[in-house]
């Protein structure tokens, strides 16, 4: 039997811990997926240019809101709604509560200290989810119709490259709204007695539909967040001419 | 036979230190097989708490280099043995001895839960539900108060929130109000008496949970969504106003 070294017990200092694996991996890998989004929708949305060619509108421009008495980038009409749709999502809530409040980073991982009050006074207004979620559902079907939108070429039907990314990019956000927590709720999961409510049954079986989505949510939230920049960046490339967009019909 | 070496936290109240043990490790061990052969024969006086060895009883959860695990569960041929296991106690109690902590807070919660109220039984007498009235719940029926979830959740375990639940409380409620058959609304209690809102949903204690419940997904942010429906959606605040009369409200919305 060796002695070996002593700690006290309970440790709760920041960033300790005993974990021996790679614990900072996820919350680093976190940071810079969502930093390097944030970066560039920024960037794009203060371009105010380059984001429409042929058929194709560019998702954080879409829909394209023109008025003469505002003078900066239309994206900034619209972007605070899918902006607040993610602040207050469930799932980047972990994601930024564990990489950028570090509350915790990662788990059995000490917490920055501080005065905790978790989602009440200042964070009460994550609760506002479900007016976010409103909006969001109808940008499914904005988004959805530009996808349409973007297989009407100048001489005819057709399908380019960018039709292709702008059906992929409103699938994907179609599939991350059909799995929020607050649509979950709302459909179905706010019934306890589904036999005993009106519509129940329906309302089960679309509680059910919203819970496949939901499994992957997290899936869901980093493929639309990926790909919604990506098709800004592949219309803005080809609008810029330094790439050009191939007709596959 | 592959040896292993072990390091086990020894002590008593706050304070303790490391001590190292070698193991014999056999084909199917598992850690608390280890912490066991320590205890028969270099530490019989080793404080250790166990009782299935089958993941039933919720007894042997410890920290397992580092991670919140139930040694009866964690084999050895998934650790890493070219550097000493790690064995320490939940940091989320109090310390009592060794590896044994004081999780009796948790009961001290559990008693301030009020028991199921079903509505009156049926013409005759029986209670009738249906699987898709059940189906939620039974999950959360699977717990088996290893306690692994307060132990990790930073709220009880970095902060001392006195007024937080915890997970597995927030899980026992969930099985009461989405329950087919109960009548009480426990939605002012989960706002002020449970701290429902201390949770930021950082999903550590579905991480750790042995039994793969999906306690954030499946029951606290339903929770929190029934709560931010009841308190915190102006709209639904509105209606409320405009469309109820107060003597007609049953205890629980159906």
């Amino acid at each position: 039997m060796q002695r070996n070294i002593s700690i006290q017990h309970p440790n709760r200092s920041f960033l300790e811990t005993t974990r021996i694996d790679n614990w900072w991996v996820g919350p680093l890998l976190t940071s810079i997926g969502l930093l390097a989004f944030i970066f560039y929708s920024t960037w794009a949305a203060f371009q105010n240019e380059h984001y429409q060619w042929g058929p194709y509108l560019s998702p954080f421009y879409a829909p394209l809101l023109e008025f003469e008495w505002w003078p900066l980038s239309p994206a900034f009409l619209i972007l605070w709604a899918p902006a607040g749709f993610r602040f207050t999502c469930y799932y980047y809530r972990k994601a930024y509560y564990r990489s950028f409040f570090l509350t915790p980073s990662a788990c059995a991982v000490g917490a920055r200290p501080q005065k905790y009050r978790g989602e009440r006074f200042l964070l009460v207004f994550q609760n506002l989810h479900r007016y976010f979620l409103y909006i969001a559902l109808i940008f499914c079907v904005i988004l959805s119709y530009d996808a349409i939108v973007s297989f009407s070429f100048e001489n005819g039907l057709g399908v380019g490259v960018g039709s292709i990314i702008m059906t992929l990019n409103a699938v994907f956000l179609t599939a991350f709204t059909l799995g929020c927590n607050s649509l979950r709720h709302l459909v179905g999961g706010n019934v306890d007695c589904y036999s005993c409510a009106s519509f129940g049954h329906q309302r089960y079986q679309a509680w059910k539909f919203v819970s496949l989505f939901n499994v992957h949510h997290n899936f869901w939230a980093w493929i639309s967040l990926f790909w919604v920049g990506f098709t800004d960046l592949y219309i803005r490339l080809v609008s810029m001419n330094i790439i050009t967009d191939y007709r596959i019909l | 036979m592959a040896e292993a070496q072990f390091k086990v936290f020894r002590g008593e109240g706050a304070k303790g230190e490391l001590f190292e043990f070698p193991v014999e490790v056999t084909e199917g061990m598992v850690v608390l097989d280890a912490v066991q052969q320590i205890q028969s024969r270099h530490a019989n006086d080793l404080a250790v708490r166990w009782n299935c060895r089958a993941g039933k009883c919720g007894s042997c959860s410890a920290e397992v280099n580092g991670k919140p695990r139930l040694m009866c569960m964690t084999r050895m041929d998934e650790l890493s043995l070219d550097v000493p296991v790690l064995i320490e106690p939940m940091r989320g109690f109090p310390h009592m001895k060794d590896l044994v902590t004081d999780v009796s807070r948790n009961y001290e919660i559990n008693k301030k839960i009020r028991p199921l109220t079903p509505k009156p039984r049926e013409t005759d007498g029986t209670y009738r539900m249906q699987q898709e009235d059940i189906e939620r719940i039974q999950e959360f029926h699977k717990c088996i108060e290893c306690f692994l979830c307060q132990n990790v959740c930073h709220v009880i375990r970095d902060h001392s929130v006195k007024e937080f639940a915890g997970p597995r409380f927030l899980i026992r409620i969930a099985s009461l109000a989405m329950h087919p058959l109960d009548t009480l609304n426990r939605l002012k209690e989960l706002k002020d008496v449970f701290g429902l809102g201390y949770c930021n949903i950082t999903k550590c204690c579905t991480e750790v949970c042995p039994e793969n419940i999906k306690i954030t997904d499946n029951g606290i942010i339903p929770l929190k969504e029934r709560v931010a429906g009841a308190f915190y959606d102006p709209l639904a605040w509105l209606w409320k106003n405009l469309t109820s009369n107060s003597k007609k409200i049953p205890e629980k919305n159906k």
